[in-house]
């Protein structure tokens, strides 16, 4: 089995718009992540989550991976954003509906 | 393990001296706090940096023995204006 870093930087760089949370994007299991999965729900993003209650190696994993001691944490297009309080910061100034808009580096013409 | 208030707000400022730190207690029950963190040492870092700053200043203890913390950093406001 791979390292959890190996894995979670498979993860990220799989997917555009990855969120770590902890529960389903049905039923959050944390406060953070219920608000995490309103704002991109919200602007309408096509997201991909993680389940960290289910992946224990992922949970602690991702932590030092993006040197971040909470979750949910985002990651677009490769580069880890923030938790929920820089989403809500983000979304309320219109920085992550651009950035979640902007297109991937490998879909242009 | 609820952590006082008043306990934030030192570390943050031994840390960072010159935070204006203002810290709520959301549930009212020692455990869920929102604090807002101005200071100008942030002129210059990302939001992850600042926000980065704070959790150093608490030691490991957020996302362990601080369980919630929403946290709003901002840089003084004279600073901001002036670009």
């Amino acid at each position: 089995m791979a390292e959890p870093t190996e894995r979670i930087a498979e993860i990220v760089g799989g997917n555009d718009i990855v969120l770590f949370m902890k529960g389903t994007a049905l039923f959050p299991q944390c406060g953070f992540s219920s608000r995490a999965i309103a704002i991109l729900d919200r602007l309408g993003a096509k997201y991909q989550t993680v389940d960290v209650l289910q992946d224990p190696e992922i949970r602690q994993g991702i932590k030092a991976y993006s040197d971040w001691p909470t979750i949910p944490q985002l990651y677009v297009k490769g580069e880890f954003v923030g938790g929920s309080d820089i989403m809500m910061e983000m979304f309320e100034s219109g920085e992550l509906q651009e950035l979640l808009k902007a297109p991937s580096p490998t879909d242009g013409a | 393990m609820p952590m006082a208030a008043s306990e934030i707000e030192r570390l943050i400022k031994a840390a960072i001296p010159d935070a204006g730190v203002t810290i709520r207690d959301l549930a009212g029950d020692g455990d869920h706090y929102a604090a807002r963190v101005v200071s100008r040492s942030f002129v210059g870092m990302s939001r992850i940096q600042q926000h980065q700053a704070v959790y150093a200043a608490l030691g490991g203890r957020v996302g362990g023995e601080l369980h919630a913390l929403q946290l709003e950093t901002a840089v003084p406001s004279k600073e901001t204006s002036n670009g």
